[in-house]
């Protein structure tokens, strides 16, 4: 299997689902002429044309819209936000059109759209271009949501969701486009929407991480072990809906869970997690679940203070041995 | 007057709500010389634009009118009557505008509209029973009893809804547009709203998309003059709003929304541009809603006056005469019409009434295309 980027991979699921399927297209400010912003569109004009690949003023309400109306009259748009900062403007297009369309109109209108790009934390832009919002949108029944954390999740995911009739948010982490690793070439690989991913397998304590606390929670992981304690690292990668019966299966036989995130805590999917393993495996749990969040502040823009804001190995270290009762 | 423009018992009934709740009761500020004279004139220019419809088309007007005036005044009986809930805006007033707009374009055109539009959804042939079992929370109405008042779709029939937000559906229909230039169809799409939602970026950015990338959308403002209880005076800083898509070098047309033949003849300006070019037209159509602008509202924001002046130009009313006068149909036939209008408005309450509440097993439906069942793998 070739080894190749986040970039590349999800640039290989665009190409070949624009090749797949003609009613596909996509849309999003940069995206055609200038490559993408994040290169992660590079080279799709060139083969496409300027009809399946347009470049939108910046205008995300409008564009996220125009989206939403061309699902209802047959088309399946993949709509990129440059960042998913600026889809706080395109809200109520994809809540309270995208889902809420198909429930409303009696079932006679399924949206098949996505809304990717980047999110979470990025470097050193402060607080308006780093943030993580996948609650946001993991609060509406209607929407799927996706985070992919390695480069055969992206592609197999993406193209899952760009094939799947219903409104999938996509959210590609910013830190982790040149994050690399093996993807397969099989233009038909794809990776089930709603499917959770045991990332490295233990038994003493479960690390609940997404996106990219991902890599983060394999590295504490690779340090506890040295300290003799066995992590299991389970990757939800879709938030909506989640597969919380991985997770409890798991934490049936450790009896043990930190959630990490670099979301904000109030009101974050890590809670939703964490109340999900409270009614399902109480009796279980020899300790409380653990949260490792990101700090509960708007990212601030000096480097010390964003490291401080962003959890790190030393943080999920120290919660996983919290929660076996180490100090 | 003749017989059947007289105010039913349900419109009057309404107007004393209105009035016991708060419409400012003061002497017309028109002389009623010059509104008799407006009309005239109304009714001149209406006759001039009778002469290229043919008997048929002219009736078909008349009777659609008739029928959203009668089911509008049906829905708000059955409001009263506590058979209707939540929010129930209606089209009482406004009837040329859906009817004259919704005969210039072919059954397969897309029409989208905000949360006033029972009477765009019954002239774009959707039937009284489905819209009335819709607003009774039925499941035999259009959207399984999961819509309401403000959510009423037919995908058989091109109508994509029934949007709640105040513009949301702009974006909606400019995406319907693309996706017919897309797909390479002639389809065009109308896009309702009302004058209050051209304050929404929403509005802004569809038309400037619409222009700049040549979509076959039709903007049709219809400008009843009050968002909710703010008169368009107080709201817009330049109110001229057919102005607006110079901003956009987009083609635009004031229209008299009271004159159905007016309405027609102006979208079909439009349909044709949209249709040969994929151009976009913005209509500014000057319309009243002679009711509240909803159920609950006690409208003590406009004066009985104001309301009284644009009774007199009610399009019904308008409409009827000129084919009176023109002796396009007499008495007797608009006397039928309304005669099986009436049934057909009754006949729908009978089949809301009887239509049997949606299975509770409903409300876990439609929530997803393709639901991902918890332990797949």
């Amino acid at each position: 299997m070739p080894t190749i980027t986040i970039r590349e991979a999800l640039n290989q699921a665009l190409r070949e689902e624009l090749a797949r399927d003609e009613k596909v297209f996509l849309m999003g400010e940069e995206v055609a002429q200038y490559d993408g912003a994040y290169k992660v569109t590079k080279g799709l004009l060139h083969e496409f044309g300027p009809k399946r690949v347009i470049d939108t003023p910046i205008t995300e309400l409008g564009f996220a819209g125009l989206g939403v109306g061309a699902a209802m009259a047959g088309l399946r748009p993949i709509v990129e936000f440059m960042t998913f900062n600026f889809s706080i403007l395109a809200t109520d297009q994809i809540i309270n059109s995208a889902a809420k369309m198909l429930y409303m109109s009696g079932g006679q209108f399924n949206i098949p759209i996505v809304f990717r790009g980047p999110g979470g934390s990025a470097f050193q832009v402060s607080s308006q271009h780093s943030q993580a919002i996948e609650s946001w949108y993991a609060y509406f029944p209607g929407i799927k949501v996706v985070m992919p954390s390695t480069p055969a999740d992206a592609k197999g995911l993406l193209k899952s969701a760009i094939r799947d009739n219903d409104p999938v948010v996509f959210i590609e982490q910013e830190r982790m486009y040149g994050n690399k690793g093996e993807v397969p070439d099989d233009p038909d690989f794809t990776i089930p929407l709603g499917v959770a991913d045991v990332k490295r397998e233990g038994t003493d304590v479960t690390i609940v991480a997404r996106s990219l606390m991902v890599p983060v929670a394999l590295k504490a992981a690779d340090q506890l072990q040295q300290q003799g304690v066995s992590c299991e690292v389970i990757d939800p990668r879709t938030i909506r809906p989640l597969d919380i019966d991985t997770i409890i299966e798991s934490v049936k036989k450790t009896n043990r869970v930190v959630v990490a995130e670099e979301s904000h805590p109030v009101c974050g999917v890590g809670a939703e997690i964490t109340a999900e393993i409270m009614e399902r495996a109480f009796d279980y749990l020899d300790a409380p679940v653990k949260r490792v969040s990101g700090a509960d502040v708007p990212m601030p823009y000096a480097k010390n203070l964003e490291d401080l804001a962003i959890p790190d190995v030393n943080r999920i270290v120290a919660a996983v041995r919290e929660v076996a009762y180490l100090d | 007057m003749s017989k059947q423009t007289a105010a039913p018992p349900s419109a009057a009934k309404a107007e004393e709500q209105q009035s016991s709740t708060g419409v400012m009761d003061v002497p017309p500020d028109v002389d009623p010389k010059l509104l008799k004279q407006e009309r005239d004139e109304a009714k001149e220019r209406q006759k001039d634009r009778l002469r290229g419809l043919s008997r048929d088309q002219s009736i078909e007007l008349y009777r659609q009118m008739i029928l959203i005036r009668r089911f509008e005044e049906k829905s708000a009986e059955a409001y009263v009557a506590g058979k209707i809930g939540g929010f129930c805006h209606l089209y009482i007033g406004q009837e040329a505008v859906g009817v004259g707009t919704i005969s210039a374009i072919k059954k397969d055109d897309y029409v989208l509209a905000s949360y006033r539009e029972h009477g765009l959804a019954l002239a774009k042939g959707m039937t009284a029973r489905s819209i009335m079992a819709e607003l009774f929370g039925k499941a035999t109405g259009c959207s399984k009893g999961k819509g309401g008042s403000m959510h009423m779709f037919d995908k058989s029939l091109g109508f994509l809804g029934g949007h709640a937000i105040v513009g949301g559906q702009i974006p909606l229909a400019t995406g319907t547009a693309f996706a017919t230039k897309y797909q390479g169809t002639d389809q065009v799409t109308l896009c309702y709203f009302g004058e209050a939602a051209v304050n929404q970026g929403a509005f802004h950015e569809s038309l400037n998309m619409a222009q700049l990338w040549k979509l076959p959308c039709i903007y049709i403002c219809e400008n009843n003059q009050y968002g909710m209880g703010t008169s368009l005076a107080r709201a817009m800083s330049l109110s001229d709003i057919s102005k607006k898509a110079c901003a956009y070098e987009m083609a635009a047309e004031f229209v008299d929304g009271m004159d159905v033949l007016a309405v027609r003849e102006a979208t079909v300006r439009a349909v044709e541009r949209a249709r040969k070019d994929y151009l976009p037209t913005l209509l500014e159509i000057r319309t009243y809603r002679f009711m509240g602008h909803s159920m609950s509202d006690p409208g003590n924001y406009r004066t009985r006056a104001e309301i009284e002046k644009y009774q007199e130009r009610d399009p019904v009313k308008l409409f009827s005469a000129t084919l009176l006068e023109e002796k396009i149909v007499d008495q007797k036939t608009l006397d039928d019409i309304d005669h099986k209008v009436r049934e057909e408005v009754e006949d729908a309450v009978r089949f809301a009434d009887e239509s049997p509440l949606p299975d509770a097993s409903e409300l876990y439906t439609d929530i997803y295309a393709s639901p991902i069942e918890p332990g797949r793998k």
